[in-house]
């Protein structure tokens, strides 16, 4: 096969376009920084990884700022993606499928366009959970906003914060497995172009109308 | 403060047993509040700003007592005045000497994320160790007491130390030494209930029927406790708390959430790893990538085909 990766090759699909590769890529890597410095202040067990950003210190000054990092990248993913993330009837069914989803048996599954429903659902939980960790976190930060609130809003904010992070981090983990399942995902991300037989495998209402 | 390093009931974010072999024949200790003594005179703030080497900005007087108007990183004990019209129109004065209570199920311990920085002695005491805190303030959401400060200058948190460094020689906490009414006193938890079960006798002879010890259960008992005149509505005390205890959502998060949260952290990676390794990736063949091409090529040549030449009643075929 052609491994051309010039975005003229009309084997290829464009995918993602190098801004929206950026605006990921800042998005992911934040994310990283946050789960491991994140992780580092909710269990013992992970509190060496504080070491990785400097120390204790460091990392409570440094988790809120990245925080704000993300969002703002996220946030403006969203807006680039949110009009591919509609949910329809055929995503409801492609759900009653799973078994097939997980089974690789794509071909019984109804025609999925630009993104599939488990990507969609995970679209909008991602979305959740992003509100409520800068709510929560804002909430949490003690250097300059935690004195602005009553101390059970405080403690909600804690347990919202470490909650919505959790359901965050097993989000991205099943995100990066599908990315590491679904071989040609990557590279989707990290040139931009799908191959036209990917294309119609995983998305072929999406590939239908992207042939021009 | 450093104790003697084997004497450690509890240490924060630890999950190990820390070492445990040495434990005092006389029990933990406690500091005893006679409200009923006390007459309010700021000694104990004053020598714990002696003690401990603590200078605080010098505020402002609003029109009460209570200088200064707050604990603070720099004030570890304040003297509480609460002004209380009691049932039979007489005015009473309660004063409190304010400060940490060293939980025996410290609320600040259970919430710290940073290995030692709380520590709690086989004495009782419970004692932050500043060089390892680092200043997130979960310890402020974890205490039932309002206590912990953080300090605006080198954002560590401060709280009163029950002369952790005192004790450790044999001495009494700084504020007991100097208190001229006996107010407070200091000596084993045992001992200071004996003492407190006097004093409680004498008060409701005197007509406080509801005098009583205040040292409450939801906490695990404190080791350092109040005799109060109306024990049975201790908020009357500029609000110390009636029955309290760690907050249940502090308890989830900093309790069951932490296991459960990592064991299904690891168990989603590994069920990734295992979907890998029975079923396999997903990939596109050769014969895919030719199938697309062809069905490109199709959909190009319909769509370059001017609209009105379009084969009438022949729709592309489906394709899965």
């Amino acid at each position: 096969m052609n491994h051309d990766r010039n975005h003229d090759n009309p084997n290829l699909i464009v995918r993602y376009t190098p801004n929206e590769r950026t605006n990921h890529w800042i998005t992911a890597i934040t994310f990283v920084l946050l789960a491991l410095s994140g992780l580092a202040m909710f269990h013992p067990a992970m509190f060496w990884l504080s070491a990785l950003f400097g120390g204790g210190q460091w990392t409570r000054i440094l988790h809120p700022f990245v925080g704000l990092v993300m969002f703002v990248s996220f946030l403006i993913l969203v807006l680039r993606f949110w009009h591919h993330n509609y949910l329809d009837r055929n995503d409801w069914q492609w759900m009653r499928q799973i078994d097939d989803v997980l089974a690789n048996r794509e071909e019984n599954l109804p025609e999925i366009g630009r993104y599939n429903a488990g990507q969609k659902l995970l679209f909008f939980t991602m979305v959740a959970c992003l509100a409520l960790l800068l709510l929560s976190g804002i909430v949490i930060w003690r250097r300059y906003f935690s004195f602005y609130f009553p101390i059970d809003v405080v403690r909600a904010a804690a347990l919202i914060h470490s909650i919505a992070a959790f359901v965050l981090i097993v989000g991205i983990i099943v995100h990066i497995y599908a990315a590491l399942w679904i071989k040609g995902s990557v590279s989707a991300m990290v040139r931009g172009t799908v191959t036209l037989g990917w294309a119609r495998k995983h998305h072929p209402r999406w590939f239908r109308e992207s042939i021009k | 403060m450093a104790f003697q390093s084997l004497d450690i009931l509890r240490l924060s974010a630890t999950t190990v047993p820390p070492t445990s072999v040495r434990a005092p024949v006389t029990g933990t200790v406690a500091k005893l509040i006679d409200v009923s003594k006390c007459i309010g005179c700021k000694a104990c703030q004053t020598a714990c700003m002696e003690w401990n080497d603590l200078r605080d900005e010098i505020g402002y007087n609003t029109g009460v007592y209570d200088n200064p108007h707050d604990l603070s990183a720099h004030s570890w004990t304040v003297m509480r005045f609460a002004e209380y019209e009691n049932p039979n129109g007489n005015l009473e004065w309660l004063i409190r000497k304010d400060g940490c209570m060293h939980c025996e199920d410290p609320g600040c311990l259970k919430a710290c994320p940073s290995p030692g920085a709380i520590v709690q002695y086989t004495n009782g005491i419970v004692d932050f160790h500043e060089e390892n805190c680092i200043g997130c303030g979960y310890c402020i959401a974890g205490c039932p007491f309002n206590i912990p400060r953080l300090s605006q200058t080198d954002h560590r948190v401060y709280k009163c130390t029950l002369c952790s460094d005192r004790v450790a020689v044999g001495q009494e906490p700084a504020c007991v030494k100097t208190c001229p009414t006996g107010a407070i006193v200091f000596g084993t938890k045992e001992d200071m209930k004996v003492h407190a079960a006097e004093r409680i006798v004498d008060l409701k002879e005197r007509g406080f029927e509801h005098a009583g010890l205040y040292d409450p259960p939801g906490v695990g008992g404190t080791h350092v406790m109040y005799v109060l005149h109306h024990a049975d509505e201790p908020s009357l005390y500029h609000g110390l708390p009636d029955n309290p205890s760690i907050s249940p959502m502090v308890r989830i998060w900093k309790g069951l959430a932490k296991p459960l949260a990592l064991a299904a952290i690891a168990l989603t990676a590994l069920a990734g790893f295992f979907h890998y390794t029975r079923v396999g990736p997903n990939e596109v063949t050769d014969d895919d990538e030719i199938a697309a091409r062809e069905e490109a090529k199709r959909l190009r040549e319909q769509r370059d085909r001017p609209a009105g030449d379009q084969p009438e009643g022949r729709t592309e075929e489906p394709i899965k």
